[in-house]
């Protein structure tokens, strides 16, 4: 049991700190570009994203072994699977507008855009092709979306420093935050190995 | 294309032209940005899924265009992504079956083309109110441009990051290691998107905002 419970932990570490999904995967890179530019939007947008991240996560994983593998239908795994985020997606949009207006008014375009993130798609893919159990798919997922929430918060809190800064002018607002992001995956190198799976 | 006329053929290439430079999706929209650092470490790499997304993006504007009229505007962004997702799941295929060694590096980011936001905006904004033909050009262009921009970012990254081209030795000095490794694809894409708007300053008066980004 406490093994089981250890391999989770190792899962959920490597999946936000050691392969975090923007600095070695390169995926959500649209999302990341987007909404860092401002500390409250990117937290807001961090806790939306972990939440749907986990549960579609969930969703997936149910729908892909209790439907899927039975009528052998794995192949079309894209097209289910962006459906059940897609779903799933519409109505956490639907729910956010109720609960909080303030943060759906700033949020809106991007939450509506949410289903066609990278990293949303590539979290159940990842955890069909690995055939991870119930739990580490969770894990997967939960690890996945704090990792995310990290990266976005350290490059907002850069890039609100940076407005300040003065840029050379051709270099002002994408290319800058293009490097910035550089030197943040060069630390983040510095985790690899940390743990093997 | 043979029986285009003429006159037709040039505006076809304004669209081509448009598509490829002035609206490049990496460069000028920055969108779409996921795969122009993942696979970018080999040209090789950066060229099959530039090919993938230049097929998935005609033939789901092809398709579009021709079923337009029997879709209900309410229900259009869930059949745009049915429609993208079932081009993607056959090029996922084909790719498997025929570009084994490839499909090990990049087959995550093979499917992952059905998240791009490029494609469905294509669909979207133009593919939905225009022709077959038109449309097919439309998403030519938009790909190409997709495909220079990553065969561009990948030729930089493979001959500093490894001293080949397409697996071929050009430069035989110690390559600088941090190209190939993810830090260097930032740096690239930086650095050339930086680049590319100082050509726009420079030369055609531009206000050099590269990209407001975007999904």
């Amino acid at each position: 049991m406490e093994k089981e419970f250890l391999k989770l932990f190792e899962l959920f570490i490597a999946a936000s700190v050691i392969n975090n999904f923007v600095f070695t995967r390169f995926l959500g890179l649209c999302i990341f570009f987007g909404v860092s530019k401002k500390m409250e939007t990117a937290i807001g947008m961090s806790i939306t994203f972990t939440a749907v991240m986990v549960i579609s996560a969930a969703l997936s994983w149910i729908v892909f072994h209790y439907v899927m593998i039975p009528l052998e239908i794995t192949f079309l795994k894209i097209i289910i699977f962006i459906g059940i985020v897609a779903a799933f997606v519409q109505a956490s949009d639907t729910i956010m507008r109720k609960v909080s207006p303030g943060l759906y008014y700033k949020l809106g375009v991007y939450l509506a855009l949410i289903s066609t993130n990278c990293i949303i798609i590539a979290v159940p893919l990842i955890n069909a092709g690995e055939n991870y159990n119930f739990l580490e798919s969770l894990s997967f997922g939960l690890g996945s979306g704090i990792g995310f929430a990290l990266a976005l918060t350290i490059m907002a809190s850069i890039r609100e420093k940076l407005e300040l800064a003065d840029v050379p002018r051709p270099f002002r607002g994408m290319p800058i935050a293009w490097i910035t992001t550089a030197l943040i995956a060069l630390a983040f190198t510095g985790f690899s190995g940390l743990i093997t799976l | 294309m043979e029986h285009q006329l003429p006159e037709e053929k040039v505006s076809y290439l304004q669209i081509l032209k448009t598509a490829i430079f002035k609206e490049n999706v990496i460069f000028r929209l920055v969108i779409s940005l996921c795969p122009s650092i993942a696979v970018t470490n080999s040209v090789r790499n950066g060229f099959l899924l530039g090919i993938a997304v230049v097929f998935v993006q005609v033939m789901v504007n092809v398709t579009v265009a021709a079923i337009r009229k029997f879709i209900h505007p309410r229900i259009r962004i869930p059949i745009f992504m049915l429609i993208i997702s079932g081009w993607v799941t056959i090029v996922d295929m084909i790719m498997a079956a025929y570009a084994r060694a490839a499909y090990k590096e990049i087959g995550l980011y093979i499917q992952i083309i059905v998240a791009f936001a490029s494609i469905l905006a294509r669909a979207e904004m133009f593919a939905s109110k225009n022709k077959v033909l038109p449309s097919l050009f439309d998403g030519l262009g938009s790909s190409l441009g997709f495909l220079g921009a990553l065969v561009t970012i990948s030729f930089f990254r493979e001959l500093l990051g490894k001293g080949t081209l397409l697996g071929h030795t050009i430069v035989n000095a110690k390559p600088l290691l941090i190209m190939v490794m993810p830090t260097g694809g930032f740096l690239v894409v930086g650095l050339l998107m930086g680049f590319f708007n100082w050509i726009d300053i420079r030369f055609y008066g531009g206000k050099g905002a590269g990209g407001a980004g975007g999904h």
